[in-house]
């Protein structure tokens, strides 16, 4: 599976790139989004992909029901990740749409004057 | 925001909210061995609050949570950090796991420990950061 | 000795408040310091003698092999002792100078700061150290430059001394650390230990030579670097006095003579100083001689002492050395006299114009005392100690090595234009009839006249008592310049010889340039337009011309203002530097083995697929609905491949983030396609490049084991043993990697924090 999953974690990068390069500041939000399921999949896949053998002791047990067991270390670290990709989302979702109000325009090129402006005040 | 019209999300909302803050709180205290915790508990508690949100509005959803955000992710920070102070008393390293199991009577065994107590303050954390990112944003809409 | 260093910077501390409790007296008292320092100094004097080096360990950065050791031989001695006295007396004469000004307080704190680091400097043993302290010269002497800062002319001249200097400094660095690497030590005393050959022959020697030769040149006012030295007058006179005669700009010379032993003796050392030298004290005379401000004649000639000085140790004969520090020690108690009888005239007449002052001599016969000894000492009149020097100097350009002729042709021209300009400075303000001064001139007070009287009376005494001075001072100082053999007397009279038949012709002539004076500089002036085109105009222009068209330009192209620029630089920068080192250094071919199900390609494609159609399509919704579509196929892979609580999580952030992008996205305007076809093709290329990239190396670390299986083992095993619980992933949560997501959750808060500020500063902007 993970020679699949790289090719798909390739195509997710090269998606959410290609959005974060585009100049409608909404498409941008689409791939921030992107990009942080890309990046948390490339860790998934880089750290090996077990099928169901969760990180998971049963009951009265000692180890994993099924050994080896998927690694738990990068699942603790993706799972913060996602938490806080989605604050950070939140934060630029927010900011952008902050700029826009201010601004005016949806179009990166044009917010690259804004201090120009500010100072012509 | 625009207020929801629909009478049948809001009278399942209503009885919705407290099976699912019910259920929060079990993935919660569970998630030291099964599926759970602290993050996800956190995002079950403050998703349902935020579904009361859509379904009536942003003055309703304060009152019902009654404290601010902001003193929930305050709480929730302080009781995380202050998890990793008794093993530093007893001349352990800061966050030092500590166990105590005291009996009570009918509940038998109950098992109390600093990361519960850390867990419980990622829970609300998550809880009150959510909730004031989606609060002030449906606030702002108003 | 460090803590003799370091008392003057303490005292610099609480000079304010001693000036506060103290007022107009704190100049005296103040003075104490550099006073006691001078006999602090003086009791080395005896040790020095007999050839001892003085030498006190301080660790500073061991590791970085940085000490404060401070050595003290016959040179750092003369230094000391100069700065040290001429130090007492200018803050002495400060005092009155500045009487009444509201920031005086700032200069006691400067000057003492300044005389503090340039002890340092002399005393420093060590490379680092000795750079630090320079630095500190040039950082103070700004500070002391730019004193009446509310002038923006005077700024602007403070401004260029300190970037003449400090650039030259730096480039000095440079200079030092590869001495040092030739030397393999930062000490000075292990450097001069060294057989000058070793040196000399090293394959760095001249890239050293040309960086330590840029520092000490533009500090000591080098032509062309030598612009900056009369724009420093801005300051005031004290500051001036003190600056240009002992000190800040004779730190290049003390770095040459100290490092000529070491470094000199080598064909282009014995070329490019004495030629540096001599062309900068010509220009310096000649410039001076065109001059008519009192305290710009003065600046002016301090150029001709320093090429002189820095020609005299090129040359690097004993002769030369010799004339040296007996040069360095006529022209310190000349130089700081004039510079103060320049600030008393300035004060009690209201103008330091040459051609306007006359007859001065009846109201103010102390400073005439003053300043006519003072100038004579500098035009090399016998029974001054400036006599010595001349002819010492003289002496040591007749035998020099290289380019006598053209040194001697220089030294006679600078020596007849120094007689005039030490008669246009001594004698022409104070003959003849009084003339109309926009103050009315009396007496300057005792504080003011106190360093001018003594160190003009020293220049008249160091001539008489030739024989304690020699005994005392020089018989010190020139070994450390030249070397422990050393066989030579000074004496007052040497016989009718080459040097003093060249003195004779040169007060001759002098006389008659000082004669004509007016129509020698009317003459002079014809040349004005040579003047405007001088490395000064070079320097202003490149400096508020060249630097910021430069600093626009790059600026443009650097931070060009488009998010998309950085990004494909950032980008680029990252597939090509780890393409690169991964191409280079990985040579197994990647297997591309696919041992897959059905609905593990079913899954791939419907990420895949949602992923191409969020970012080709021109709908909104449709964008929003296939990220989310990318998301929950996201959620699937986790449950599939055992991560039961990267799932849940997955799914919840997913439902949140479209609640987030209900409340916030449809605010925004519809997709609007702004790129050109070309630009889409670049992105389309970056972006597969990036993703090509990530492919390759996901499947290189698929089949490469590049981290220890052991610490995933570890924390299962201990899951339930250690930590009581059973869901290994939570237990590193919340019990191994706590602080990590103790981390994580301020992260978060703090997200939320600065979602919560910008709604709410929106709700301020509304309201104005």
């Amino acid at each position: 599976m993970e020679p699949l999953m790289a090719f798909v974690v390739g195509g997710l990068f090269a998606a959410a790139i290609y959005m974060i390069l585009r100049r409608s500041i909404i498409k941008l939000v689409i791939g921030l989004i992107l990009l942080s399921n890309a990046a948390n999949l490339a860790i998934f896949t880089a750290a090996g992909m077990r099928e169901g053998a969760p990180p998971l002791i049963p009951a009265g047990g000692v180890e994993p029901m099924i050994t080896p067991s998927a690694d738990p270390l990068p699942q603790a670290l993706i799972l913060t990740a996602i938490v806080i990709a989605f604050g950070v989302l939140a934060f630029a979702v927010v900011l952008i749409h902050r700029a826009y109000e201010i601004v005016g325009v949806d179009d990166l090129d044009e917010m690259n004057t804004t201090d120009e402006t500010k100072e012509l005040k | 925001m625009i207020k929801s019209k629909s009478l049948i999300l809001r009278t399942a909302t209503r009885f919705l909210l407290p099976l699912q803050l019910l259920f929060s709180l079990f993935l919660l205290l569970r998630g030291h061995n099964e599926p759970g915790g602290g993050f996800i508990a956190g995002l079950v508690a403050a998703g349902a609050i935020a579904l009361y949100l859509i379904a009536f509005n942003v003055d309703e959803t304060r009152e019902l949570i009654r404290f601010s955000p902001h003193d929930l992710f305050g709480v929730g920070l302080f009781l995380a950090c202050i998890a990793g102070i008794p093993p530093l008393l007893m001349g352990h390293p800061y966050f030092t796991a500590l166990w105590w199991r005291p009996e009570f009577p009918f509940f038998g065994e109950v098992s109390l420990s600093t990361p519960l107590l850390f867990d419980v303050g990622v829970y609300l954390t998550v809880i009150g950061a959510v909730l004031a990112i989606v609060l002030a944003l449906a606030e702002a809409e108003d | 000795m460090l803590l003799a260093v370091l008392s003057g910077f303490l005292l610099a501390l609480i000079a304010p408040w001693i000036y506060q409790q103290a007022g107009d007296k704190a100049g005296w008292i103040l003075a104490v310091l550099p006073a006691c320092l001078a006999v602090y100094f003086a009791t080395f004097l005896p040790d020095v003698i007999a050839g001892e080096l003085i030498v006190e360990h301080y660790a500073w950065v061991p590791s970085l092999d940085v000490d404060l050791t401070m050595t003290l031989d016959g040179l750092s001695l003369l230094f000391a002792l100069l700065i040290s006295v001429i130090g007492t007396f200018i803050v002495i004469y400060g005092s009155g100078y500045l009487h009444g000004d509201r920031n005086i307080a700032r200069f006691y704190v400067f000057l003492l700061a300044f005389m503090a680091s340039m002890l340092g400097l002399v005393l420093s043993d060590n490379l680092i150290s000795l750079f630090v302290f320079w630095e500190l010269t040039s950082i103070t002497s700004f500070m002391l430059i730019g004193y009446y800062h509310e002038n923006d002319k005077y700024r602007k001249c403070a401004h260029q001394s300190m970037m003449v200097t400090v650039g030259g400094g730096l480039a000095m660095f440079a200079g030092l650390i590869l001495l040092a690497m030739i030397a393999d030590s930062y000490s000075l005393m292990a450097i001069l230990e060294m057989s000058p050959s070793e040196i000399a022959g090293h394959d760095l020697y001249v890239p050293m030579l040309v960086l330590i030769l840029a520092g000490c040149f533009t500090k000591s006012a080098q032509v062309p670097f030598h612009f900056w030295l009369p724009n420093a007058m801005a300051g005031p006179t004290p500051v001036s006095a003190f600056l240009h005669s002992a000190t800040m700009v004779k730190a290049g010379i003390y770095l040459l003579a100290r490092l000529q032993p070491g470094l000199g003796g080598t064909e282009i050392w014995m070329t490019v100083l004495p030629v540096v030298g001599a062309v900068t004290m010509f220009t310096g005379m000649y410039l001076a001689l065109r001059s008519k401000g009192y305290k710009q004649v003065l600046a002016y000639s301090t150029i001709m002492a320093l090429g002189v000085l820095t020609m005299l140790v090129g040359i690097g004969t004993e002769a030369a050395m010799i004339a040296f520090v007996v040069f360095l020690l006529a022209h310190a108690m000349y130089k700081a006299t004039l510079f103060m009888v320049a600030g008393i005239v300035d004060h009690e007449t209201g103008t330091k114009d040459l051609t306007v002052l006359r007859g001065l001599k009846s109201k103010m016969p102390v400073t005439f005392f003053c300043a006519i000894l003072a100038a004579l000492s500098l035009g090399g009149f016998a029974p001054l100690f400036g006599f010595l020097g001349k002819e010492l100097m003289f002496e040591a350009v007749l035998d020099a090595q290289y380019l006598s002729a053209l040194l001697v042709a220089l030294a006679m021209g600078t020596a007849m234009m120094g007689v005039a300009v030490a008669l246009i400075l001594g004698l022409r303000p104070f003959w003849g009839e009084l003339s109309d001064t926009p103050k009315d001139p009396h007496e300057a007070p005792l504080s003011m006249l106190l360093g001018p009287v003594v160190l003009a009376s020293l220049s008249l005494l160091t001539f008489l008592a030739l024989e304690w001075v020699d005994a005392g001072l020089i018989q010190a100082a020139v070994p450390a310049v030249w070397g422990p053999e050393f066989d030579f007397y000074l004496a007052r009279w040497h016989g009718i010889n080459m040097p003093l038949i060249m003195s004779a012709i040169s007060i001759a002539i002098g006389i008659g340039i000082y004669w004509k004076w007016d129509a020698v500089r009317g003459l002079m002036n014809r040349l004005e337009w040579l003047y405007e085109r001088g490395p000064e105009w070079v320097y202003n222009k490149s400096m508020y011309g060249g630097l910021p068209w430069v600093a626009n330009r790059q600026t443009r192209i650097i931070q060009n203002g488009y998010l998309r620029n950085y990004l494909v630089t950032i980008l680029m920068t990252m597939v090509i530097l780890v393409g690169y080192t991964f191409f280079s250094r990985y040579d197994e071919p990647l297997s591309l083995a696919l041992d897959v199900e059905f609905y593990h390609v079913l899954l791939a494609l419907v990420l895949l697929g949602a992923a191409v159609f969020a970012s080709v399509t021109q709908s909104r919704l449709g964008a929003v609905a296939s990220a989310g579509v990318v998301g929950f196929s996201v959620a699937l892979v986790y449950i599939l491949f055992s991560a039961p609580d990267l799932a849940i999580t997955q799914v919840l952030v997913e439902t949140l983030t479209v609640i987030l992008l209900v409340l916030v996205l449809f605010r925004l305007p519809e997709f609007v396609s702004f790129s050109s076809r070309g630009a889409r093709i670049r992105d389309i290329i970056v972006a597969l490049l990036v993703g090509g990239l990530v492919t390759v190396l996901l499947l290189a670390t698929g089949q490469e084991q590049f981290y220890d299986e052991a610490i995933s083992a570890a924390h299962i095993e201990g899951s339930v043993a250690l930590a009581h619980g059973r869901n290994v992933v939570n237990v590193i949560l919340v019990d191994y990697r706590t602080l990590d997501t103790l981390g994580e959750i301020f992260v978060l808060a703090l997200a939320a924090m600065g979602v919560y500020a910008m709604v709410k500063f929106r709700a301020k902007d509304d309201e104005l």
